[in-house]
């Protein structure tokens, strides 16, 4: 199979960015789409010249690196994947497939396909954490959790915090991301005492960092690879409303561990 | 000659941790903020031992080389972690884990710490469960558990098939919280490219900024590596493609000795190989063996479809070899026999490296649904990858490096032979001896990051004499000079071979000599080639760019530079260790029906192995006593 691949090429965050045109060639249907571009920039540096940055790691799905808007979507046609999980058979011989960097105001680029997703990282450390020490912890049994809920739990814990939802939002809002941790954690029984300040933490992180505001358009939860859904963000918005509850000194929900869960 | 002191404490099993930690000094709060301690790596052990030691009051100074500490490996990991709970009352017990974890390793590992490992496995879950990750839950709200590789209890905690990365995702966010703190700076996206030891002792490590080139030194109390292991030396593995040696090969050259690096895993259902730009094998996970079963036609090159071939012409060769443990035989003696059978030009698919795992047999006793909703995420992966549909032909399945016994050599405090210097998770060589079972590389992960090493480093940090150095003391300024001289080097070839080309080609040779079977013929093959294959990579490779900005091929190179020198470690260790032992097989030392011959007069022992320049690396033995369990032959016949 014959490829013509646009591909954007910046050299960093001062310059100025362009598409360029390059032919891939020898290219199977076996071949995953990163596959394809090694071949690309095989032939690249052999020729002395500098290969596409682009990011990668586990090539299964799941570290979160790989980050590539392909024709226009992130991590391209197929729902519910990655693009490292993209395979060349899904294009039709001798297309010609534009790729470019996850674009939003907080992931600045880094180098032509990279950009700095530690907006993200950021967010988490504001308070996507349980604080708990090492050591002491009770006994794994003594707080039951029913399947459902731990199920609905892992449905959120499941992010890999790719940044596909903000590279595929108008707003570039970081909504699903952050609707996901803070689903995660107030479902469960141990994330019950900080999730008041969890959720105000985190976003106000997200608008500190450059993301904008959710536009209820849920693109994020059609390229999400994990295909996490856009009601964790209406959870997000009652988490939030909550807070706003408690937080201005009226009487809230008790802040037991034994809460019932919303 | 260096003596190998295991430090391990007297005493009967049971106790010797606790009397231990009773036994070891401690930090005053008020000194511990004074102390910092660099930890390199944010996996589970990584992250885990980090955020711990943040939280017990450390300046703690963290790198990776990813753009986040939450994409570091472990990440990966599938099927789950293992813990002695007994909440099953299946009869598993401390002991028991114990027992099949050193049976498991064939008898290569040290008692005390293996009996340590099951003992914190019960507080792992719970810190886990405290840390909020969503473990599969039973109907009554109780944590679910599965069995997995063989053993005959249910002790396995799971997240779906992401365990490892709810796991890494807990320690993420501890991590994530003493970031918040202040009590951890972290530093992602800066790669560690070589120690600083001082007077012995080691005080910090020269980095990479891998975004802007910038080569700085850190300076430290203590250092702790938490960067995995090596299976990437084989080019193709279930690896990350950044998985790497560096780390701990160019430690291994300031001194630290390194353990047992021929214990290499090789998991036996990965997605064989296809053409030549693969660039990973893709695990499968291990659980399909409970059901499926192995086959290859009886006639060699029979290229018949699967479906044509009759049950009579079909050999079920693990079933014939193990009829006892049939298709569940241990992943180790599994993927030799894939190996022997497509040896005998049996394999089938168009390279011959494969065999098939068939469902038809459980599809028609317990129907289509049921394999569906046992295994549909696994078959659609499947289905993705190589555009076959598993539901009506067999998969094609072959092995794959995944995962690295050996490491650097520690003692029972985690400490390397330089002082000063811990070693954390895979990286380091202890508790798996000579093949891991399933769902204890989690274990092992986060009990050395969150249970012991926050205790060990401690007793270091109060008894050693630390004096205070400068940033640009002599020693920091010959390992920067070490570093730039290599990356000088590497830019300046200017070659015509790309360093993935070498990789490719030290991958396939240690593959060929140093895999899943070596013999002496053949390492000594591979050791006589290995230089060449280096002076070519020095005069003929190609790295674009400048090192002054980001250039992943720059660092990339660095890396495969390593691969080319480790190698030889790799084959000497397996060239000197005359038996065969779990994932260690000599094609010489074999029953006559071909089961592995352990040699326990001879090879009781750790082979660790200390760097000389420009000679053959220099082996330590340090002898393993059984004083609690009896080594056996493992037989699954």
């Amino acid at each position: 199979m014959k490829f013509t691949l646009k591909i954007w090429r910046q050299n960093g965050p001062a310059e100025r960015g362009r598409l360029v045109t390059y032919e891939a060639q020898d290219v199977t249907p076996g071949m995953s789409f990163l596959e394809m571009l090694d071949g690309v920039n095989q032939r690249l540096i052999g020729n002395g010249e500098e290969p596409v940055a682009f990011e990668q790691d586990c090539r299964e799905g799941i570290c979160g690196s790989c980050s590539l808007v392909i024709d226009g979507i992130p991590h391209g046609p197929d729902r519910g994947i990655t693009t490292c999980q993209l395979y060349m058979r899904r294009f039709p011989d001798g297309a010609t497939i534009t790729i470019e960097p996850w674009r939003a105001k907080a992931f600045p680029i880094i180098k032509d396909l990279v950009v700095d997703r530690s907006a993200l990282d950021r967010i988490m450390q504001a308070g996507g954490y349980i604080s708990v020490n090492t050591g002491g912890a009770v006994d794994g049994n003594v707080l039951l959790i029913g399947k459902d809920q731990a199920e609905t739990a892992m449905d959120a814990a499941s992010c890999i915090g790719c940044g596909a939802c903000v590279a595929a939002c108008k707003n570039a809002s970081a909504a699903l991301f952050v609707a996901a941790k803070v689903s995660h954690f107030a479902i469960l029984p141990q994330g019950k005492p900080e999730r008041t300040h969890r959720v105000s933490a985190m976003l106000e992180a997200m608008d500190r960092e450059g993301f904008g505001s959710c536009g209820n358009q849920y693109e994020c939860e059609a390229v999400c690879p994990k295909s996490i859904s856009v009601r964790f963000i209406a959870n997000l918005n009652r988490e939030y409303l909550r807070a706003g509850i408690v937080e201005a000194g009226l009487p809230g929900e008790p802040e037991s561990p034994h809460a019932e869960s919303v | 000659m260096r003596k190998l002191d295991p430090k391990i404490p007297s005493g009967p099993l049971e106790t010797k941790w606790d009397r231990h930690r009773f036994s070891e000094k401690l930090v005053s709060p008020n000194n511990k903020r004074k102390l910092t301690v660099i930890v390199v790596g944010t996996g589970l052990a990584g992250a885990s031992a980090a955020s711990t030691l943040g939280q017990l009051g450390y300046q703690v100074e963290c790198f990776c080389f990813q753009d986040s500490p939450r994409r570091a490996h472990s990440i990966a990991a599938q099927g789950g972690i293992n813990a002695a709970k007994n909440y099953q009352d299946d009869g598993d017990s401390v002991g028991r884990l114990f027992y099949d974890t050193i049976k498991g390793g064939d008898f290569r590992s040290r008692e005390a710490n293996v009996y340590r490992l099951a003992q914190v496995s019960t507080q792992i879950i719970d810190q886990c469960v405290a840390l909020g990750i969503p473990f599969a839950r039973e109907y009554g709200g109780q944590l679910a558990n599965r069995s997995f590789g063989g053993v005959q209890v249910s002790r396995t905690f799971y997240c779906r098939g992401q365990t490892g990365q709810q796991l890494l995702l807990g320690a993420y966010s501890a991590l994530c919280w003493q970031i918040e703190r202040g009590q951890v700076t972290m530093h992602p996206r800066t790669e560690m490219l070589d120690l600083i030891v001082v007077d012995g002792q080691a005080r910090g490590i020269v980095v990479r900024d891998l975004v802007t080139g910038r080569l700085s030194v850190h300076t430290a109390h203590a250092v702790v590596l938490a960067t995995g292991g090596y299976s990437n030396v084989y080019y193709l593995s279930t690896n990350a493609s950044g998985s790497n040696v560096t780390a701990t090969y160019r430690v291994w050259k300031q001194g630290a000795v390194f353990a047992n690096p021929c214990f290499t895993q090789i998991h036996p259902t990965a997605i064989p190989p296809g053409d030549a730009s693969q660039a990973k094998l893709t695990l499968m996970s291990e659980s399909l063996r409970n059901d499926g079963r192995l086959w290859v036609p009886k006639t060699m090159a029979d290229r018949r479809s699967p479906g044509d071939i009759p049950e009579a012409e079909r050999d079920y060769f693990l079933e014939r070899r193990y009829p006892r443990f049939g298709n569940l035989a241990p992943r180790d003696l599994a993927s030799r026999a894939v190996k022997a059978v497509c040896d005998e030009g049996r394999g089938v698919g168009s390279s011959g490296y494969g065999v098939y795992l068939d469902f038809a047999g459980v599809i028609e006793q317990q129907g289509f649904d049921v394999v569906r909703e046992r295994y549909g995420n696994l078959f659609e992966m499947y289905h993705r990858i190589t555009g076959e549909d598993a539901y009506h032909s067999p998969m094609r399945i072959y092995p794959a490096p995944h995962y690295t016994m050996g490491g650097l050599w520690v003692d029972y405090h985690l400490m390397s032979s330089i002082p000063g210097l811990f070693v954390i998770g895979e990286a380091n060589f202890a508790d798996h001896g000579a093949n891991r079972l399933g769902a204890s590389s989690l274990m092992q992960g986060l009990a050395d990051g969150y249970f012991i090493l926050p205790y060990t480093i401690g007793h270091y940090l109060a008894t050693a004499r630390l004096p205070s150095i400068p940033e640009d003391h002599a020693e920091s300024r010959a390992a920067l000079h070490r570093v730039t001289s290599k990356i000088t080097r590497l830019l300046s070839a200017k070659g015509r071979r790309t360093a993935a080309s070498f990789h490719r080609e030290i991958g396939t040779l240690l593959w060929n000599h140093c895999g899943m079977s070596r013999d002496e013929a053949g390492l000594k093959k591979a050791l006589t080639s290995i230089p060449t294959l280096r002076e070519e990579f020095w005069k003929d490779v190609m790295v674009p760019g400048s090192g002054d900005d980001f250039n992943q091929e720059l660092e990339y190179a660095g890396r495969v530079a390593d691969y080319l020198e480790f190698a030889e470690l790799l084959c000497h260790d397996a060239l000197h260790r005359q038996e065969s032992c779990g994932a260690h097989f000599r094609e010489e030392y074999q029953t006559d029906d071909g089961e592995p011959k352990r040699d326990d007069t001879r090879f009781a022992h750790v082979a660790a192995w200390e760097y000389r320049d420009g000679a053959v690396p220099l082996l330590h033995k340090e002898p393993l006593t059984f004083e609690f369990v009896q080594p056996t032959m493992r037989s699954y016949q």
